[in-house]
């Protein structure tokens, strides 16, 4: 046994005001109804939209080393399962948005045997292909308005200030409980593991992790997420299309959400996607120079600080907001302890060379 | 001594190249079996074997009487098998402590949070990297990598413990506090599987030693008998022992 007294602090100072500045946020979230414009709504819902579905490409491509391209497969079965649930089943599209979720995590596991037989690259394209096969899916049912899709009419029946403040607030309700939730699954022993599969595979599982098994956990609760993120957003602009379901560009968003903001942090998607937005805000009216412009940015970021923006900043500052990394605090140490400890530096020595 | 882990007729082919050649030998409980041959002969590779990193193509592995052939390389380290790689692997975003804390809590003893702090601790004071418990392991020196990688194979709490060239590239004082290190492993009831090309480091733990040559067995034995055969001194002509 060790004669060190410790302890393990997860705390600084600067994580424990970050933590007070997300509690801050999210109330400033939830207060939003209370005097935001409809608008100002509206385009949070999609914000945040944006945000939860990067946290979960994070999760799955950062931690998981899951590079998926096929995440936009779990928003499109999440939001076609609001229209089955509530426009053809009568259930309450609020209480539907949940179910959007699980039949988004069991799409997911249904399907994993398929995609987790291939590895990196072939992996990326097989979600890609999948995607593609559910859209072409659910283009052929007629029931769900086939090609051209439908509108979401039952929430007609809803009263307009209703239906938006709902949607808004089950939207902010998604996000706080997946930044929290991510936070402290992040902070298991589950999250151990993970953040052990991101640094290296090989040596995660010469240290006992099932590789495996978290693999397609992880890849379960980012599609349980994104299935999330395509009901809410499909029941906010009312009308869904197999294309609009399914586009790659979900996937395009997130990936550079997380890979300018830093992938593997917690902090990089939300960094990313205010980076996203503030360029979609800056560039709306020069057309094509938009594209350009993303392009050019996540080139040099990709050039000059591979591991995104927050990735740099914490590597050059040692910067951690959110309190994940266990600090070992020692107390009540002498000086003798050197020459107790083996050590094998040698530089006590050193002029003997 | 109980038989701890055992190769039989063990093959395994990369093509046409026959890495392991119709292996067997037999690791006994507690003892320190130094393997020493040629670069290429395939040392490298037996330890992929009995970690899971490869599958053999015949022939029967078993440790603790267990036929392991069919274990997934994380149930072997649950079994109580830990590794050191010859190329560290470190958990590089993570700091020293959490990458002990791993083993600790995954590996063989599946401890609690709690108890994994406390044996994590003693590691890092055992293998002197108490000082750096909060460093990244990314912005580890080469040689607190070597450190890490040891520690962190304690880490699991293995019966078996398979080091693979853990002294190249040290100092002959970084070196003999290494050695002391290990002994002081096996003296706490750990069996050592050594691969290693600094053979006076080798021969000061070793026990025993086994010489593969192009994926076979060479020599077996007690390692002064096996240093001076003539088959070994041919393979290792032009190196200096």
């Amino acid at each position: 046994m060790t004669g060190v007294a410790f302890k393990v602090s997860r705390n600084t100072r600067l994580s424990v005001a970050a933590v007070w500045g997300g509690v801050a946020a999210a109330l400033v979230l939830v207060s939003v109804p209370l005097w935001g414009s409809p608008a100002l709504m509206r385009w949070a819902v999609e914000v945040m939209c944006y945000l939860v579905l990067a946290q979960m490409w994070n999760l799955m491509a950062g931690y998981g080393g899951l590079m998926s391209v096929g995440l936009q497969a779990f928003v499109g079965v999440g939001a076609y399962s609001i229209f089955v649930f509530a426009q053809h089943m009568g259930m309450h599209p609020f209480l539907a948005i949940p179910l959007g979720g699980v039949m988004a995590a069991i799409a997911a596991i249904a399907t994993a045997p398929l995609v987790f037989r291939m590895r990196g690259g072939y992996f990326a394209i097989g979600t890609w292909v999948l995607a593609e096969v559910f859209r072409i899916i659910f283009s052929n049912i007629s029931l769900l308005g086939g090609g051209s899709g439908q509108s979401l009419t039952v929430m007609a029946r809803i009263d307009r200030s209703t239906r938006e403040i709902g949607v808004y607030l089950i939207a902010a309700g998604i996000l706080i409980a997946a930044s929290l939730a991510i936070n402290l699954m992040l902070r298991s022993r589950f999250g151990l593991g993970l953040t052990a599969i991101r640094d290296s595979e090989d040596a995660a599982e010469s240290q006992g992790v099932d590789v495996k098994a978290l693999k397609l956990q992880v890849y379960t609760l980012a599609s349980f997420g994104a299935g999330l993120v395509g009901a809410v957003y499909f029941t906010s602009i009312l009308r869904i299309s197999p294309n609009a379901a399914f586009d790659a560009n979900w996937v395009v968003a997130s990936v550079f959400i997380v890979v300018i903001g830093g992938i593997g942090t917690l902090e990089g998607p939300i960094l990313g996607t205010a980076i996203f937005f503030a360029l979609r805000w800056l560039l709306a009216d020069y057309g094509a120079w938009y594209w350009l412009v993303m392009g050019a940015v996540a080139v040099a970021v990709v050039v000059f600080a591979p591991a995104g923006i927050w990735g740099y900043v914490r590597a050059r500052w040692d910067l951690q907001l959110l309190p994940l990394q266990r600090r070992l605090i020692l107390s009540g140490r002498g000086p003798q302890r050197r020459e107790t400890g083996l050590e094998f530096t040698g530089d006590a020595e050193a002029g003997r060379m | 001594m109980s038989v701890l882990l055992s190769f039989e007729n063990v093959s395994k082919s990369f093509g046409a190249l026959r890495v392991t050649d119709d292996l067997s030998f037999e690791v006994r409980k507690g003892e320190a079996l130094g393997v020493l041959g040629p670069n290429g002969a395939g040392k490298t590779t037996v330890f992929n074997l009995i970690t899971g990193g490869l599958a053999p193509d015949g022939g029967r592995i078993r440790f603790a009487g267990q036929d392991i052939a069919r274990l997934t390389p994380h149930k072997r380290c649950r079994a109580g098998i830990g590794r050191s790689y010859q190329v560290a692997l470190p958990f590089e975003g993570m700091t020293v402590f959490e990458n002990l804390l791993v083993g600790a809590m995954f590996g063989a003893q599946n401890r609690t949070a709690k108890e994994a702090d406390g044996r994590c601790v003693e590691l890092l004071e055992r293998t002197g990297l108490l000082d750096k418990a909060n460093r990244l392991a990314g912005s580890l020196t080469l040689l607190d990598r070597k450190r890490l990688e040891l520690a962190r194979a304690l880490a699991t709490d293995p019966q078996l413990l398979l080091l693979d060239e853990i002294a190249g590239g040290l100092t002959e004082q970084e070196a003999h506090a290494l050695i002391e290190l290990v002994n002081d492993i096996r003296a706490r009831g750990v069996t050592i599987v050594w691969i290693e090309h600094v053979v006076h480091a080798l021969l000061a733990v070793a026990s025993r030693l086994l010489v593969i040559n192009f994926g076979a067995k060479l020599a077996e034995g007690d390692p002064r008998a096996v240093m001076a055969s003539a088959d070994v001194k041919r393979v290792y002509m032009g190196i200096e022992v």
